[in-house]
């Protein structure tokens, strides 16, 4: 993405363009079944922010980290949240469904 | 300028968004989100096709910032009440260049639009019609943008703030975790530079910490308070929501933020670049 593209990123994430030199996390965020309208945002090991996307219409989320231990967190309407232990290798896409 | 001064919250604009002279705009990172819905009343500005160069690196000039806001029914004494998502990052973009182009009535919505919708507020998609006005705008003041001859002058000297993430400030990574990993330039930050995360001045809703809470993080941080402070990111985009809490929240005198940042300062020949946890 050349720089003039900014940081932004459409709902649910950016799209995969090159997979092999990415490390990959990215899933889908439900409640009963349906999609839910909310935030993904990943944390470090550190627990510090590092990027946060809106969920999209089908309650997707993904991010291109680094390898090693991350923390999923969503928020949702109601005071929903939920944080997911994930852990991201180069070239792997790591799946994380999260149901709340 | 202090904190109420620039920060409405969310009855505020329930309460004043139909009084004439206030103008709500919605400047999102993801500029769709606005057509799925936004707060009534208030009108769209995309901060890639409406506030920057299409040609150039740059921004739009102070004719095109005239043009647009014109366009867009905004006169230069409105109140200009900004918000948008991922805790005001391109709200607060936006808001750094009416300030630039010397817009002298401009807030933010403090959470911005995840706060709201995490709250449940209404979202509508009709879009309001606003008359054109004459938008009569400034010079740049430049008294809050640094170019790369003065970042690298104040190295040792200024306060230069690094507000990715830790991992981008180390050189493991070239942009945000959000977005690919493909960039031309070198990794790593300008040497002496303090590593504040943007992100770490707002609570997980978005909304601003209180000014305790910045003072000690920065201050923590190794930020010294009796000197001047420039402030960069990738793109400037995130750097421009910590001026807003360096310069509009905190009130320090001499804060700039350098639009360049690191895809202009990691690309440069010659320049010394820090890899690394360490300043």
């Amino acid at each position: 993405m050349a720089a003039s593209a900014g940081c932004g990123a459409p709902a649910g994430g950016a799209e995969v363009t090159d997979a092999g030199s990415q490390a990959i996390v990215q899933g889908k965020v439900t409640r009963e079944g349906a999609p839910v309208s909310g935030y993904a945002r990943l944390l470090n090991s550190g627990g510090d922010f590092v990027a946060e996307v809106p969920l999209g219409a089908d309650g997707g989320f993904r991010f291109f980290a680094a390898p090693g231990d991350w923390t999923l967190r969503v928020l949702a309407p109601g005071g929903i949240k939920a944080d997911r232990q994930v852990s991201a290798s180069t070239g792997e896409i790591a799946e994380l469904d999260v149901a709340v | 300028m202090s904190r109420s001064d620039v920060l409405v919250d969310a009855d505020w604009v329930e309460a004043h968004r139909d009084d004439p002279g206030v103008v709500l705009v919605e400047v999102d990172e993801d500029t769709s989100a606005y057509d799925k819905g936004h707060i009534r009343g208030a009108i769209k500005i995309d901060w890639k096709t409406d506030l920057q160069d299409p040609v150039r690196r740059d921004f739009v000039d102070r004719e095109g910032f005239e043009t647009l806001l014109s366009e867009r029914g905004i006169a230069g004494d409105d109140t200009v009440v900004l918000y948008g998502g991922n805790n005001n990052w391109f709200a607060a973009y936006a808001y750094w260049y009416f300030k630039l182009y010397g817009h002298q009535d401009v807030k933010l919505l403090d959470g911005g639009r995840k706060k709201w919708e995490l709250d449940s507020r209404e979202l509508v998609t009709e879009v309001p019609h606003r008359a054109a006005t004459s938008y009569h705008a400034r010079e740049q003041d430049k008294s809050i943008r640094a170019f790369r001859d003065e970042v690298v002058a104040a190295i040792g000297s200024e306060n230069l703030i690094d507000v990715r993430s830790p991992d981008e400030f180390a050189g493991r990574l070239l942009a945000p975790a959000h977005l690919p990993q493909e960039q031309a330039q070198r990794g790593g930050h300008i040497p002496t530079a303090r590593n504040v995360p943007w992100s770490k001045a707002a609570e997980d809703d978005g909304t601003f910490k209180s000014d305790d809470a910045l003072r000690t993080l920065y201050g923590d941080a190794g930020v010294n308070f009796d000197i001047d402070t420039i402030a960069y990111c990738r793109i400037g985009e995130r750097s421009a929501h910590t001026w807003f809490v360096m310069h509009e929240l905190l009130g320090q005198p001499n804060v700039k933020n350098y639009d360049g940042s690191w895809t202009e300062y990691g690309s440069l020949v010659g320049v010394p670049i820090k890899l690394g946890d360490e300043s």
